[in-house]
This record gives C-alpha cells, structure tokens and sequence, in this order.
C-alpha cells in the first residue's frame, strides 16, 4: 500500500468513531495549546523586561558614593561624599577606550512653578552627555550645551510628564519660562516620552538643569565632592571591563588599603537586565515544562485508545492478513492512525495556544508567538504519536491471523 | 495426473500444545490437489479439516513435514512472504464473510488489490468486473450491513477471485446460508472451477460435499479416504422460489 493510501485508510477509520478520535485528541490539544499560549507569555514578559531596561540606556553603569556613618547610624550608599569632580574628570580622560560618556548626577527636589500652575517634581543637575548615556532624545528643542554648563546658564529641559503639569498636554514649552526656587529659569527643551522604569518609575516626571546651575542656584554653592552619582555609558562590549577599571581607579584615586572594602558601588543594568530575564525565562520553562507533561499524557492518552482500537479491530486485522496485509503495512496503519490523531492534535491545539495568547494580550500581558516555537510543538506532538502508538501498532502487526480471525 | 499439484503435503503434522496435553491436529497428512479439483474436505469436529485449511492457506505453518504451493515450498517462508503467497495464489472464503463493515462492496473486493500495490484505476475496475462475475453489478456501492447473507458471501467470492488466484480456499461458505443460496453458492464455486480454478472448500454437509469432484475425509488428524465422484451439477433453478416473506 502506498502512504496516500494508507493515510486514507486510516483518515476513514478515524472519521467512523468521530467524537471518539475528537476526545482522544483533547490532550495532545490542551497540552500544544499550553505550550504555546505559556511560551508566548514568557516571551512577552522577557521582551517587556528587555524593552524596560532598553529605556534606561544601553551599557549603562552607575557609581554611588559609598555610605556614611553618623553617630552610629550608617546611611546607605550614595548617603556619603567619596566622589569628587575630579574623579570624573579622571575616569572622562583616563578610560577612553571602555568609557564612552561619563556625566554626573546631582539629585534635588523642587517645586517647579509656571505662570499660572505648579508642579513638585524632581529636579537633576548634569552635563549634556547625560542624554547620550540614558539614550534620551528631545521631542521639542534641545538639551543645555557645554556652555551653558561653563556660563552656569538658567536653562532647564523638561520631563513630558512636568510639561504637561505645568503647560498642558500637547503645548510646545520651549522659550516658556519657569521658577524653580524662585529663579526663573528658561526652557530650552522638551524631552521625549520614555515611559516606566522596571519598577514602574516615572521617567519623565522631572527637570534637568546643568549641574553647574545646580550647584549654585539650588544646591547652594558649589562642593568638592559629588552629591549624586555618576552615570557612566561604556562602550560597546565593554561594560565589564569599564566596570574593572573604574574600580582600579577610584581605589587608586582614593588611596584605598588592598584589603579595605570600596568607598563607592558600581550598578551595572546589564547584570540587572539578565538577572530579570533570567527569572522571566525560569518561569517561561517552568510553565513550559508543566504544559510537556499534559503533551504526555496526550500521548498516553492516544496509545490508551489506540490499543482498544487494536483490540476492537481484532478481526478486521485478521481479515487484513488472511488477504495478504503484511505485518508492516498494519503497522503503518495504525501507526498513522495514531500520527493523525496527535498532528490534528497539534493543529488544534495550535490554534487554541494562538487563541489563548491574543486573549493574554487582551488581558494586559504582553505575548510573543515565535515561528519556531509553533513548530517545535507541531514537531513534538508528531513525536509523541509515533512514540506512544508503536506500542498498539506494533501489538496488532505482530497478531497471529489465525487467532485475529477468531476473536469476536 | 496433469502437470505439477497445485498443493502438495507431505508428511505434515501440525501440533498444538495446550497446558501439558500434546493435539495432533495434523497427523502426517501426505495430500495433493491437481488443477481442476472441486474437493471437498469432511470431517467431524475436531477432525483437523480447519487446521488442513489454515496450513494450505499459509495461515498457519506445519509442525513438520513439508508443503509445497504451486511448485514453492512454504513452509520456511518468512512472514512477508506469506502475507505476498496469501495475496497473490490464494484466495479466502469464510464461513462468516468476514468483510469489513461500514466498507462498500467494491472497497472490500479492492482490498486484496491494494495490498497488491494495483493502481487505483485499475483496481477499480477489476473489482468492479468481479462483482459482475458473482452478479452484484448493481450493489457495487452497498455496504455489507445493507446486503442479505448470500450476496455478502458474493461479495466475499469477489474478494478471493479478483486477484486471479490459482487457489480458492472456503471454509464452510455455506455453513451460514440457506439452502436455497448456499446451492447459488455453489453454483459459483462451480463456474469458477470449471474456468480452470482449484476450488477446495471444507464443509460437514454431504449435501454440499455432493456437488465437488472430489470429497475428503478427515478424522483424528488423518486423511481417512479420498474418493473421486461425479459432481452433481448445481442449478439454483431447480429448487423452489424463496418464499416470499
């Protein structure tokens, strides 16, 4: 018999036990469904967190001074002054082969008045490469500029979210004027919408003056030491390696004792980015492990029917060989019988993890379907057919035609 | 006798093993069939005329003893060349039809052509012209459940000749039929032996066994006498009209 027909012999003897063959099918469904519906949910969840730290900036590391400790309490890291300007100046003009921007960050927190409304947001003193490292263009206008930096110029570029607080969605506040202290100060750009930090953070909810200004105008004179951090944009390839030798030079810089602890802490978002990915990812293969076992018992649950199947057909197998079936072409009849099941199985199911990935979207949760992953489960319900309907088929093959003729 | 026998057993004895006890179903059976023979095989239950027909029919294989089809020993084939033999030289008639249900006439008589590996055109069509021969031209598309005793075993003798065997092996085809039918059946059995077929059928009805031209008696494994005789001629005409129900 050729496999066409074969196949045809098998698609009738399906078709003549319709529901049958449907609720043999439901657990290789459910199981390819899970399967997909879990992965595309894993992956989206991976791809959102992606995307999240995307927006903080590519390579991005952050230094913070080390803690302070004043009358017992220690405050915590960056609560202490170990960065000093010159440290910045050192790591912009000594590690130019794995630092591409280096840039303070002076944190402070004002009330930010317009004409006729204001607006409590927080407001950060840098330098212009500070836009570069968070990979954050403006929308409107631009960023201060170095001279703005060396004038200690009265300029400030807005966050979307305290644009909108102070002049009203879709208003262009570049030329506008603000007061922050009491000082006015000019808005030279509107930056674009960044959207939620990993901890759901409001990016654009604040102010950027140059740090100069800052330093002058709202922190109070200028300091030796950085009351911030310092935000550092490596190269390509390189966040490690800018990691090492930022830490050799600050200790060097700050004269630290070999065996002492750093004065300062390096955050890398890169380690954070993959720690996150990585818990996403266990929780993708974990509910793609638990949707595998259902795919199991799909398979188990075909070779169950399979062998009442061999055992019901008993006579037709008979009868099959008494006119010249050889025990291969009743192995491959069953066989197919059982390959169909679980491929229209995994067609179903296919369409039911589809289904139930676009309901996920609809309910909030990112989902990504990926080709691949559709054909691994295809491939794998495949599998489990030929797996578990050997056993039957293999069973009805090796009956004796003799004893197959005489069951009733 | 005429040329080469078509089947030929010498000392064949078939056993079975049944707990501690030892059945000799076949107790060194030396037996040809020519071309040309309408036997007809007798016996008693328990007679080894089943068994006979199993190991003629490559069903099942001797304990001992050699058995030649058509000039080929058997006895040592494998289990594919057995299924090849039962597709090609032989053709099976079973007391109880044996065909599959919810499969059309002609599918079931197709069925030995497709394991042939036939083209479908032409297995449609040579099915199709042994329906005519057993006059079921008109219930091609009937399904087994839809057709009387005598057609369904028609429809079997269909089966079994559309692969032009040199064999047609029947194993009580009369056993479930009236006697109206079962003498329609034999008619055909008689047609085909007289195109030239070996017809051997199994049968514990003198009646039946009348109408071969050659009758066997089995009993406890051996073959008891072995008679020539003229064969009576089967014309369904002669027996009354089926009464109408």
């Amino acid at each position: 018999m050729n496999p066409l027909q074969t196949l045809r012999v098998a698609g009738r003897a399906l078709m003549r036990n319709k529901l049958r063959s449907l609720l043999t099918t439901l657990g290789v469904v459910i199981g390819v469904g899970a399967v997909i519906a879990m992965v595309a949910l894993g992956e989206g969840a991976r791809a959102k967190v992606e995307a999240s730290f995307a927006s903080m900036g590519a390579n991005l590391l952050i230094i913070l001074p080390g803690s302070m400790t004043a009358g017992g309490a220690r405050g915590g890291f960056g609560s202490g002054s170990t960065l000093t300007w010159d440290d910045l100046k050192a790591i912009q003009g000594e590690l130019q082969s794995s630092v591409l921007y280096a840039a303070p960050q002076l944190r402070g927190s004002a009330q930010i008045v317009s004409e006729d409304t204001n607006w409590a947001t927080s407001v950060t003193g840098t330098s212009p490469d500070y836009f570069l490292i968070r990979s954050w263009p403006c929308s409107e206008g631009a960023v201060f500029t170095k001279s703005d930096i060396e004038g200690s110029n009265k300029v400030v570029v807005l966050g979307a979210t305290v644009a909108e607080n102070l002049f009203g969605q879709g208003v262009d506040p570049v030329g506008e004027t603000v007061r922050i202290k009491n000082i006015p100060f000019t808005v030279v750009g509107l930056l674009a919408r960044k959207g939620q930090s990993p901890t759901g953070q409001d990016y654009d909810d604040g102010a950027f003056v140059p740090y100069t200004t800052f330093q002058t105008k709202i922190q109070g004179g200028p300091q030796k030491f950085i009351a911030g951090g310092i935000f550092i944009s490596a190269a390509p390839g390189q966040v490690s390696r800018a990691q090492e030798q930022i830490s050799t030079l600050l200790r060097d810089r700050h004269r630290t004792a070999e065996n002492a602890d750093n004065d300062f802490s390096i955050r890398n978002m890169a380690e954070m980015a993959s720690e996150q990915q990585e818990s996403a990812q266990t929780l993708a293969i974990l509910l793609a492990s638990i949707a595998a076992v259902s795919l199991l018992v799909g398979g188990i649950g075909i070779m169950n029917i399979m062998l009442v199947s061999v055992t019901e057909r008993t006579r037709e197998i008979g009868i099959r060989m008494a006119i010249g079936a050889r025990p291969r072409d009743i192995l491959l009849q069953f066989l197919v019988e059982a390959l169909s099941l679980s491929m229209l199985g995994g067609l179903l199911g296919l369409l039911v993890g589809i289904g139930g990935a676009w309901v996920g979207t609809r309910l909030g949760w990112p989902t990504v379907i990926r080709p691949e992953v559709a054909a691994i489960a295809m491939g794998f319900s495949a599998f489990i057919g030929v797996v578990f309907g050997l056993y039957p088929a293999r069973k009805a093959s090796q009956l004796d035609p003799i004893d197959a003729l005489r069951f009733e | 006798m005429p040329g080469v026998a078509v089947m030929k057993l010498e000392k064949v004895t078939r056993r079975y093993t049944m707990g501690d006890q030892t059945l000799r179903a076949l107790d060194e059976v030396d037996f040809e069939a020519w071309p040309g023979d309408l036997l007809a095989v007798m016996g008693t239950s328990g007679s080894g005329k089943s068994t006979l027909l199993n190991v003629l029919g490559c069903l099942d294989r001797p304990t001992s003893g050699r058995y030649l089809l058509d000039g080929q020993e058997v006895s040592s084939m494998s289990r594919d060349q057995l299924a090849r033999v039962r597709n090609r030289t032989i053709g099976f008639v079973f007391q109880s039809f044996n065909l599959l249900s919810r499969t059309s006439a002609l599918e079931n008589v197709e069925l030995p052509l497709l394991y042939a590996g036939v083209p479908t055109a032409e297995r449609q069509r040579r099915s199709a012209e042994a329906l005519t021969q057993v006059g079921l031209r008109e219930r091609m598309l009937h399904m087994p459940n839809q057709l009387s005793g005598g057609q369904q075993q028609r429809v079997a003798i269909a089966r079994a000749i559309v692969g032009r065997p040199k064999v047609i092996l029947a194993d009580e085809p009369t056993g479930n039929l009236d006697s109206r039918t079962s003498v329609e059946v034999m008619a055909l059995f008689q047609r085909l032996w007289r195109e030239g077929m070996t017809v051997l059928l199994v049968t514990h009805e003198p009646d039946i066994a009348a109408y071969a031209s050659r009758v066997i008696t089995m009993r406890d494994g051996k073959v008891k006498s072995d008679v020539r005789q003229e064969p009576r001629v089967a014309d369904p005409a002669e027996l009354p009209a089926p009464e109408a129900a």
